[in-house]
């Protein structure tokens, strides 16, 4: 501190000698503030970024139970967890053999089905297309199921397996699945 | 001193305070403008007053609007549109308005593409001209996603959704804009938050607007700089008498629309309440939105390893992006397509191109209209990208008159201009 008052008092009146250091340390001053200022304000705007993020009472209606009993074979339901449909299905046996055959085929986000079914009989997965977030038809009897007898995306034509894995249009992506745990036979929680 | 002095020793007085009276006086009165401005220069004027009627009927309709997801709808199909008085005609002005305030600002920018008004020295001018552009889209979108209906909310779930485009973090980008996994009340409350913000924003980009066109006056149809102390008039009362009858002509299509056709530029499917777990058979955008759907719905194709999906939304903004590059992208030194035989032809094909990719839009994505939309979109692409740089390269201009003056005064009948039907 003390070397800093003396090096100004001798550079102000625009000593020949004192004027250049006095310069440098001033700019270096200048640059340190300059950076801490903007470090500090690039922190600042963090608060503003993540409190766009999801809040604490959406977090907190992040897990659901549900009751798989009245689910017969062959049956899909749809649950609504976070704001998004959950498809459930209780796949007949044909349907598992149909999706292992298929492991070994050409797929466009390649997957095993014991990948994405934790116990082959439950298929559990988000309802919404990876293309541009439509809800895939299939899930009420009577819809198109798309090719591979899955589910099938109308918007723009998007045909899912009976794994829920992409295999024709213009998604990317398999249906998601969720993080869940069978807490029994007949209860899962999904979150 | 006497009575009728004192307004203006009033002015004065004022004015020797905040300089509010000079800098009209020099800005609009003295302010001067080429002789020859054709009806083609209304537009940006109209387009700034639509700008205000859409506060002023936005400011009151946030009186009664209510950003919940479950009051939504309710607060817009029941309240406003039957119990607030005139709640009616202030949602159709603004709804119309939208539509109105699209159509202007395209002319205004075709106009600016046929008449070279992009070029040296009104670049910056012409990028404040894009950002205005990409500020409207994203009022206009987020402002349809308010009333809550099924529009509303799968145009929100599909535009959002195309961020997820980007590659690693576009998850996390997407459940950010949501504030939840869906698109759902936090994102209503944000989208309302913005759409409120992003017009004043708007209010002070064309503020800038303005004062990089007030560095070097108007373009004209002549495309030429102005010469002569004849070449122009002042601004007052030669073109605001212009602008005023233009603005006449104008609320008169646009009342029509307000009052005989309200929802003839709008979806139907949006007076159906949102519902999450229900995509209506077809998601379309409004009118002013159906090229770029289309661009983004024609690309089909992985191309090596990068998706489609990807490719589709980098199409689809940079078809937009294109329009920053354009100074340069053109290499002509003439601005008028007046002057430019090759220019003139390429630039009503890239009309049709521009037309025919709003028609595509607002079809489904199958069969020869997946077809048609592929080759309107590579012809978009083409038309800037190849085609500007290589007109202005071989093209030999017709000669270009001394000065305005000469041309406008002299000549004995303008140049016939097919199409644009320029009334100088
Ligand atoms: C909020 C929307 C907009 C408003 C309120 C607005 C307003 C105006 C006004 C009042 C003028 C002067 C009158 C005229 O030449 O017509 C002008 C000129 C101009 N604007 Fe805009 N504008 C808007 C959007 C745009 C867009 C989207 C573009 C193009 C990308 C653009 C490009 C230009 C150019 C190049 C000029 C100079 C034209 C010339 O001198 O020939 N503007 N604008
Ligand atoms: S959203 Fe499903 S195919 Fe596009």
């Amino acid at each position: 501190m003390s070397d800093t008052v003396e090096s100004s008092a001798s550079g102000a009146p625009g000593a020949a000698d004192g004027g250049e250091e006095g310069e440098t340390r001033r700019d270096f001053l200048l640059l340190a503030t300059t950076a801490f200022g903007a470090v500090g304000a690039a922190f600042a705007i963090w608060p503003f970024v993540d409190s766009m993020n999801p809040s604490a009472d959406v977090l907190a209606l992040s897990s659901i139970e549900v009751d798989l009993s009245p689910i017969a074979k062959g049956q899909r339901i749809t649950v609504k967890w976070r704001g998004a449909p959950v498809f459930i299905e209780h796949r007949t046996q044909a349907q598992i053999d149909a999706a292992r055959k298929d492991d070994k085929a050409d797929l466009i986000d390649p997957q095993l089905d014991k990948d994405r079914a934790k116990r082959p009989e439950w298929l559990i997965m988000v309802g919404i297309c990876t293309h541009l977030g439509c809800i895939p038809l299939g899930q009420k009897s009577g819809q198109p199921k798309g090719e591979w007898g899955g589910w099938f995306c109308p918007c723009h034509g998007s045909h899912y397996d009976t794994s829920g894995r992409i295999r024709k249009g213009p998604a990317p992506k398999n249906l998601p699945i969720p993080e869940y745990e069978f807490l029994s036979d007949t209860v899962v929680r999904i979150g | 001193m006497t009575v009728s002095e004192w307004p203006k020793q009033a002015v004065s007085w004022f004015d020797e305070r905040l300089p509010v009276f000079t800098f009209m006086q020099h800005e609009l009165n003295e302010y001067p403008t080429p002789r020859n401005l054709s009806y083609w220069w209304n537009f940006g004027s109209l387009a700034g007053i639509v700008l205000v009627v859409m506060i002023a009927t936005g400011i009151v309709l946030a009186m009664h609007y209510t950003p919940h997801v479950d009051m939504a709808y309710d607060s817009i199909e029941q309240r406003i549109m039957r119990d607030v008085n005139y709640g009616w005609l202030m949602r159709y002005v603004h709804l119309n308005g939208a539509s109105m305030f699209f159509l202007l600002v395209y002319i205004h920018l075709f106009r600016g593409l046929y008449y070279g008004s992009y070029k040296a020295p009104r670049e910056v001018l012409w990028w404040l001209g894009i950002i205005l552009l990409l500020l409207m889209m994203m009022t206009a979108f987020m402002g349809y996603v308010l009333p809550w209906g099924q529009m509303s909310f799968w145009a929100a779930t599909v535009i959002t959704n195309l961020f997820s485009a980007i590659p690693l973090i576009g998850d996390q980008i997407v459940t950010w804009l949501w504030g939840g996994f869906a698109v759902g009340n936090p994102t209503l409350n944000r989208f309302y938050s913005l759409h409120y913000l992003m017009p004043f924003v708007i209010v002070g980009v064309v503020m800038l607007h303005l004062v990089a066109l007030h560095m070097h006056g108007s373009n004209n149809p002549l495309g030429i700089d102005r010469k002569e102390e004849r070449d122009s008039i002042p601004f007052h009362p030669y073109y605001t008498i212009k602008d005023a009858l233009g603005l006449g002509v104008f609320f008169i299509v646009f009342a029509v629309f307000v009052f005989f056709a309200p929802n003839f530029l709008g979806e139907a499917e949006n007076y159906v309440r949102a519902n999450p777990f229900q995509t209506p058979a077809e998601i379309v955008p409004d009118w002013y939105f159906l090229p770029y759907y289309a661009i983004l719905r024609s690309i089909t194709f992985d191309i090596w390893f990068i998706p489609a999906k990807l490719i589709g939304v980098t199409a689809m903004f940079g078809s937009l992006m294109l329009l920053f590059a354009l100074p340069w992208l053109d290499t002509s030194k003439v601005r008028s397509a007046r002057f430019r035989p090759i220019y003139k032809q390429v630039y009503w094909v890239f009309v049709v191109d521009c037309l025919v990719l709003g028609w595509v839009g607002a079809n489904r994505p199958e069969g020869h209209i997946l077809i048609i939309g592929q080759v309107a979109t590579a012809y978009y692409f083409l038309h800037f990208l190849v085609l500007m740089p290589l007109i202005g390269w071989f093209e030999k201009p017709r000669p270009l008159p001394d000065s305005i003056s000469k041309a406008v005064l002299e000549r004995p009948a303008p140049p016939a201009e097919a199409g644009t039907g320029g009334a100088e």
